[in-house]
């Protein structure tokens, strides 16, 4: 079975992530013999792959806080909204 | 041995104890952080709404989290139903007599040699970060996901209810639309 370019491509994503079957890489590596086109996309798709585990480390790096302010506005909002039942509960 | 341990709900002390760690998980997922605040206010509001449905079996932050990624895929539904800002970009031909051929300006063209020095460039993440912002948005999420959280595939469709042929489709897509971005704004010779 013959692949079109895009389904090769897409094969050479999933096969970024270690997810293609043997069925799959084979006929992907049949198809990247005979296309210059998906060849060169092949070999850059490893390069972009090293290039997102760079930004990967470095995003993962950081640590991400409410700031202050926003914490504060929702900690009001949430105890205003506890406020009106715990009234009721102590009315009754 | 299992514990016995009854959990209770404080909702006074949500915000102190746990508004980070909610904050964090979001933003891992939506990288907006007006978005991410807003899901986590919800979270806290519809938690207060479901208090009488906590058992008490499962911990008071593993509650809020399973209320989050509620939210989560609520926003990922949202976003998926209307038109996304950005456009996906055809790749490949979707019809005619080459169908699934490369369209010719998005085949990919020769790099810059010099490689490895542009990649110890340290723009780069912050390259790729607006590439990404380019996307979709239901695409940046799943990419991120699988990508820069390496999230399981199986994990991924069921946390966002999505088939995982969807989810290659939605990653080969975003990969090639990124790879193109990175081309032009980056390994440009």
């Amino acid at each position: 079975m013959k692949l079109t370019c895009d389904e090769a491509t897409k094969i050479c994503d999933k096969s970024q992530y270690k997810e293609a079957s043997l069925v799959e890489r084979i006929k992907l590596g049949i198809h990247l013999f005979f296309c210059k086109k998906c060849g060169l996309y092949s070999k850059q798709n490893s390069m972009m792959s090293t290039c997102y585990k760079i930004h990967k480390n470095e995003l993962n790096g950081k640590e991400h806080c409410l700031n202050e302010e926003d914490k504060k506005h929702i900690d009001k909002e949430l105890k205003a909204r506890i406020k009106p039942s715990a009234v009721n509960v102590g009315q009754h | 041995m299992p514990s016995t341990k009854v959990h209770i709900l404080n909702p006074n002390k949500w915000v102190e104890l746990h508004a980070d760690y909610l904050y964090n998980y979001t933003i891992g997922r939506i990288n907006n952080q007006d978005t991410a605040k807003d899901i986590v206010q919800d979270t806290f509001f519809a938690a207060l709404k479901a208090q009488n449905n906590f058992k008490g079996q499962a911990s008071e932050r593993t509650w809020l989290i399973s209320i989050l990624k509620r939210k989560i895929i609520d926003h990922y539904r949202k976003i998926n139903s209307v038109k996304g800002k950005a456009e996906v970009k055809m790749n490949f031909y979707s019809d005619g007599d080459r169908e699934g051929e490369w369209i010719e300006e998005r085949v990919p063209s020769n790099w810059n040699s010099e490689i490895e020095k542009v990649i110890e460039n340290t723009e780069l993440s912050e390259a790729i970060e607006k590439c990404i912002d380019k996307l979709p948005e239901k695409y940046a999420i799943v990419f991120r996901m699988k990508t820069i959280q390496e999230f399981d595939t199986e994990e991924i469709c069921k946390e966002l209810e999505i088939t995982s042929s969807n989810l290659w489709v939605i990653i080969h897509r975003a990969r090639t639309q990124l790879r193109k971005c990175m081309e032009q704004s980056w390994f440009k010779i």
